[in-house]
């Protein structure tokens, strides 16, 4: 092997380009990961991460540019391409079929060597001890948790031996002792020459385990360079393109009353795979924000659905304001003060195809949108433009569709039509998720200010820095069993972690007595 | 090369408007080609088709006959459509609309109350609005599929009438022909022109336009319509109660293709006969799309699809085109109508693969 030339990259893009209507996805894009190196891709929403991963996967066909594949040029012109030239990608959402168990899962990706199940068990028993991925081969999927479906995902992967691993954002649901044992497994792989690209946009993680990063922006990539070198503030920087003011979530006033009482809250599941809520008590004050924590798929939707009303529950388990609310439609609980911030935008929080007057009917219809049965489109419009200006909402008009707002400024429109209607308890679930540090901030400062005003506010989040910038008291939630939850200071990342993978059985215990 | 769809970034506003004047463009041309290509003189076909139906008074009145029925049916299935609530059963609901309000006009045949038109209107809006309630139930309660109930009860509607009209509501002077009595005076339809069949039905209908666009497009309730049908989650999140909107999607449709039917039997046929309709509750669903879901949109291919029921048979008549031609000419317009409606929201785009 001649040692002098310097080893070509494992793969090198150079000038990629892929345009969507009406808009560069990615504007001439270089992008190199060497084999042995962990290279984190960097940017924000609406950067350009996926259609670049997508375009290494073979899903997506660049418009322009060049891949080159240990120094030769090649074409990927389909996922089986990719598979072909050994670069394996573990998707953010997971991809497993529930109700088949994990040897079946990984069968349906194997093709012919998949028909041998039993050799295929074995091989799959081996890697996970050769690289600490703990699991079952012959448990079935609704049985696991999200971090050992991750890891059937990484095996899945794994098995059809990749020289390069992509991972995208894989530790978003991720516990953070869940993580750190997947970045000991990424360590190992890298050791062995592979290649890896991590993308995230956890910026201590990234220093914490990459050797390199690609920080993309609109589109267009603006620098690299070695993350362990870099501050998160300094990261933040070249990500967003400005400096980011965090926001500050100074001493909240003396507790108030209690809005929202949970008593002994029990919620059989709303699918055979969903989950319980089992004895969930709670209580959230005026003038306070309660953070409850927890890995995706641990009770938080029914949690929200039984506090909204999209579920029933007990009449006396569910108190707003004081009045038993358990029985009662989202209508009657949102007289009573109740606003809502659901997980997902368009689709819950809003009508894609809907205008923004119209999705300001949505919700704020009592606050004199409606009269006589009519909707009064004027008053819509007004509602509209009012939370446009307030919380900053970059769109063209009260006219413009829902679906033509980027993520964050959806999101600041559904915050602010909650908003605008002074609720006296603000439900909030992910409410920064997927959306840019810049527009975080802002969101954090309403809510903030929202609670300065008197407000309870109870924010649930898989993202444990967020609760604990943000919160006054902080809690988590696993397999449908509430943690105790206690004051910020006294919380620190990791109880709160242990309590995210349900270690907290003593101490509620202790708690109650 | 490979051929892909994408959907456009923006819709131009101009688009909107000159996709029906295109349509109409292509179909012209392909209709010019068909002809010829078939041996019959173009012009001639094409004016028997859209000019010889409506050039004179009477033939206007026909077309508006023809037209009302759509226009109710379409009006009640949009309410329903929009929510995205698929009742395809209008046809069955029209049918018992029609047996209902007949079974009032035969059983009072001899005293003929003052009362008994108006009871017919009720019955036949009820006898609808009940047949579409099955669906509605069976949906709501066992979450059945509405498109599967909703058709299989069409056929159970005709059976039903085929029977009353063959057995028990059998005219006795008729000759054995499987039709019932004729309506007696009290129980027809004012008519509104001497000579013509245009009836009161007519406007009612025409009526029926304005509040269907005011329910549709400036009420709280089709507001909260439209976002089921459009978004369910976010119905479930503002807390819209998703059964009654179900329940309200099918009165609506079932209710209007009830009364078109009790409309069609008091009216033009007069009597109760093995078939009312010659399909008009499965051409409204046609009819509602053609009109974008909108009042007034339904208003104009009402008069459209109508224009091609009337244009198809007077070419048959006219030009010895066969059936089966004139289909093939309807169904050209209708393929050119929404396939440049698709095209307004979507592109086609010629894709290489990447030069990589």
């Amino acid at each position: 092997m001649p040692s002098d030339a310097p080893k070509p990259p494992l793969i090198q893009l150079s000038g990629i380009v892929k345009a969507y209507p009406g808009c560069l996805a990615n504007d001439r894009i270089d992008l190199s990961v060497a084999a042995g190196e962990i290279h984190a891709l960097l940017g924000e929403n609406g950067a350009g991460k996926s259609t670049l991963v997508k375009i290494m996967a073979g899903v997506v066909a660049p418009d322009a540019g060049e891949i080159r594949w240990q120094g030769e040029p090649v074409a990927i012109d389909g996922p089986a391409a990719a598979r072909r030239l050994g670069i394996g990608m573990v998707f953010q959402h997971f991809t497993l079929f529930e109700s088949l168990t994990v040897t079946e899962n990984v069968a349906l990706g194997a093709g012919v060597e998949g028909r041998d199940r039993k050799a295929l068990a074995a091989r799959i028993a081996a890697l996970a001890a050769r690289y600490g991925l703990s699991v079952d081969p012959s448990r079935h999927v609704h049985h696991l948790a999200v971090g050992e479906r991750q890891r059937v995902e990484v095996l899945r992967c794994l098995l059809e031996e990749p020289r390069l691993i992509v991972l995208d954002e894989p530790t978003s649901v991720l516990t953070p002792r869940e993580s750190d044992a997947l970045f000991a497994t990424l360590r190992l792989l890298a050791a062995e020459g592979r290649g890896i690209l991590f993308i995230s946009h956890k910026l201590d993680e990234v220093r914490a385990l990459c050797q390199r990063a690609t920080v993309l922006r609109a589109g267009k990539r603006v620098g690299e360079c070695d993350p362990r070198m870099e501050s998160a503030a300094s990261l933040a920087r070249m990500m967003v393109g400005a400096d980011v003011t965090p926001a500050r979530r100074g001493t909240p006033r003396a507790a108030g009353a209690e809005m929202l009482r949970l008593k002994a809250l029990d919620l059989p599941p709303a699918d055979p795979h969903g989950v319980a809520l089992r004895g969930v008590s709670l209580g959230v004050h005026a003038g306070e924000i309660v953070g409850i924590a927890g890995v995706a798929g641990n009770g938080q939707s029914e949690l929200l659905a039984a506090i909204t009303g999209e579920r029933l529950a007990p009449n006396d388990s569910v108190r707003i304001a004081e009045m038993p609310v358990g029985r009662h439609p989202p209508a009657h609980r949102r007289k009573l003060g109740l606003a809502v911030i659901p997980e997902e935008r368009l689709g819950r929080g809003a009508v894609a195809e809907l205008s923004l007057a119209e999705n300001a009917v949505l919700t704020a219809a009592g606050e004199g949108l409606v009269k006589n049965g009519l909707v009064r489109s004027r008053a819509a419009a007004a509602y509209a433009r009012k939370v446009i200006e307030r919380f900053g909402v970059v769109a063209r008009g009260s006219a413009a569709g829902a679906d033509s707002l980027s993520g964050g400024n959806m999101q600041k429109f559904i915050l602010g039509r909650e908003m605008l209607q002074n609720p006296k308890l603000l439900v909030a679930a992910h409410p920064t998720w997927g959306v840019d540090i810049g527009a975080a901030a802002a969101i954090h400062r309403a809510l903030i200010a929202l609670r300065d005003q008197g407000a309870a506010i109870l924010i649930v989040s898989e993202d444990l820095d967020e609760l604990l910038a943000i919160s006054d008291r902080v809690g988590a939630i696993c397999r449908g069993r509430l943690s105790p939850v206690v004051a910020e200071e006294e919380a620190g990342r990791e109880r709160i972690g242990q309590w995210m993978s349900g270690l907290f059985g003593a101490e509620a215990e202790a708690h109650a007595a | 090369m490979r051929l892909r769809l994408e959907a456009r970034a923006q819709t131009a506003r101009w688009l909107v408007f000159a996709t029906p004047l295109l349509a109409a463009a292509l179909t012209l041309a392909s209709g010019i080609v068909l002809f010829a290509a078939l041996g019959y003189d173009p012009g001639r076909a094409l004016t028997s088709f859209f000019i010889k139906p409506i050039a004179d008074v009477y033939g206007l009145t026909e077309l508006a006959v023809k037209a009302t029925p759509l226009l109710l049916c379409a009006l009640g299935l949009a309410v329903g459509f929009r929510g995205g609530i698929w009742n395809i059963g209008a046809e069955g609901q029209l049918t018992i609309g029609a047996i209902a309000a007949g079974g009032l006009a035969l059983a009072f045949h001899d005293a003929e109350p003052g009362w008994l038109l108006p009871a017919m209107v009720m019955a036949g809006a009820a006898g609808g609005a009940a047949w579409a309630a099955i669906p509605a139930f069976l949906r709501v309660r066992f979450n059945a599929n509405e498109i599967l109930t909703s058709l299989m009860l069409t056929y159970v509607a005709l059976q039903l009438l085929g029977y009353l009209v063959h057995g028990p509501w059998r005219n006795p002077h008729g000759f054995n022909f499987p039709q019932s009595r004729e309506f007696g005076e009290g129980a027809a339809i004012p008519l509104l022109m001497e000579g013509a069949r245009l009836h009161v039905g007519t406007i009612l209908a025409a009526l029926a336009v304005p509040a269907a666009w005011v329910l549709l497009d400036k009420s709280y309730l089709g507001f909260q319509i439209r976002v089921t049908g459009l978004a369910p989650g976010a119905a479930a999140y503002a807390g819209y109660p998703v059964s009654r909107i179900v329940w309200a999607g099918f009165i609506a449709g079932g209710a209007m293709a009830g009364l078109a039917g009790m409309m069609e039997a008091a009216g033009p046929i007069g009597k109760l006969q093995p078939l009312i309709s010659p399909g008009y509750g499965f051409a409204a669903i046609i009819v509602a799309f053609l009109g974008r879901l909108n009042a007034i949109g339904i208003l104009f291919a009402s008069l459209l699809v109508a224009l091609l029921y009337l244009g198809g048979e007077t070419a048959q008549i006219d030009l010895k085109i066969p059936p089966a031609v004139t289909g093939v000419f309807q169904g050209l317009l209708l393929f050119f109508l929404l396939g440049s409606d698709f095209l307004v929201r979507y592109r086609l785009k010629f894709v290489r693969r990447a030069p990589v």
